[in-house]
């Protein structure tokens, strides 16, 4: 369920990044408030990218930084973070960046189920869009609530779309 | 057929496009093992084909394995088209 991954405590909208590496700070800074990281977690998140590059960005306009388990990582967990205004990552094609969903996994294995469900949310555009220009944190927990019931989206157009298994790029 | 996935760390982008890989191998009914990996041991890893982003082209060349890589993780229908290019060149 992805609105057990992403509650409350785990999501900020708006924030103002000057760069990437702000970004990625606040963004861990939200795993670390939940006791779900140790602060040299969030630091080696961003050497990752500083060592293998901007890869994390996986999809337009959404990064996914982590870091190896035995980097400081506690329990799994998820944050997610929206920019006020994007940043450059450093990725050819998916710069610039709104959405910056960190994780963090206790060991190799049983973060496969967590990330299973946020990739299955994120394979749908429609929900990355609506992450994207979202402006209240109310109104995305009862989107993730409404979704992990397999509820009917706000669009009626679309849930047919993604229930007869078509691409909607709306 | 043995398929690999492979980014930086091998624990997330990778873990994340294996999930959706699995989803094209198994519309497609191709009989193959889906896996992740980072890439340092990738080139050792006996696949048949390797996906990857598009970020790490560089890493990749000289590989002797097929690679293909892809710069929308999360659209299915671009690892899709790419595994039927790669499917038709080979023959299959």
């Amino acid at each position: 369920m992805i609105s057990e991954y992403l509650t409350k405590d785990n999501i900020n909208l708006g924030f103002k990044a000057e760069n990437w590496e702000a970004a990625i700070k606040k963004s861990g800074s939200i795993l670390e408030a939940n006791d779900l990281i140790e602060p040299e977690y969030i630091d080696a998140m961003i050497e990752m990218v500083k060592d293998k590059g901007a890869y994390i960005v996986i999809t337009p306009g959404l990064a996914l930084p982590h870091a190896r388990p035995e980097k400081g990582a506690k329990k799994n967990g998820l944050s997610l973070l929206t920019l006020k205004e994007p940043v450059e990552f450093g990725h050819s094609k998916n710069d610039p960046v709104k959405v910056v969903i960190s994780f963090c996994a206790a060991d190799d294995s049983t973060h496969t189920q967590m990330l299973s469900e946020l990739a299955e949310f994120l394979k749908d555009k429609k929900n990355v869009n609506y992450i994207k220009e979202v402006g209240s944190k109310k109104e995305l927990l009862s989107y993730f609530e409404n979704y992990d019931r397999g509820g009917e989206s706000n669009e009626d157009l679309d849930s047919m779309r993604s229930r007869t298994g078509q691409q909607s790029y709306s | 057929m043995k398929i690999l996935t492979v980014c930086g760390a091998g624990q997330g982008s990778s873990l994340i496009l294996k999930m959706n890989v699995q989803d094209v191998v198994d519309e497609l009914g191709l009989d193959a093992d889906v896996d992740n990996d980072n890439i340092s041991t990738a080139r050792n890893s006996g696949a048949d084909l390797i996906l990857a982003g598009e970020f790490h082209e560089d890493a990749l060349e000289g590989f002797e394995v097929p690679v293909i890589t892809v710069s929308d993780f999360m659209d299915n229908q671009e690892i899709k088209s790419k595994i039927q290019n790669f499917l038709e060149k080979k023959g299959e």
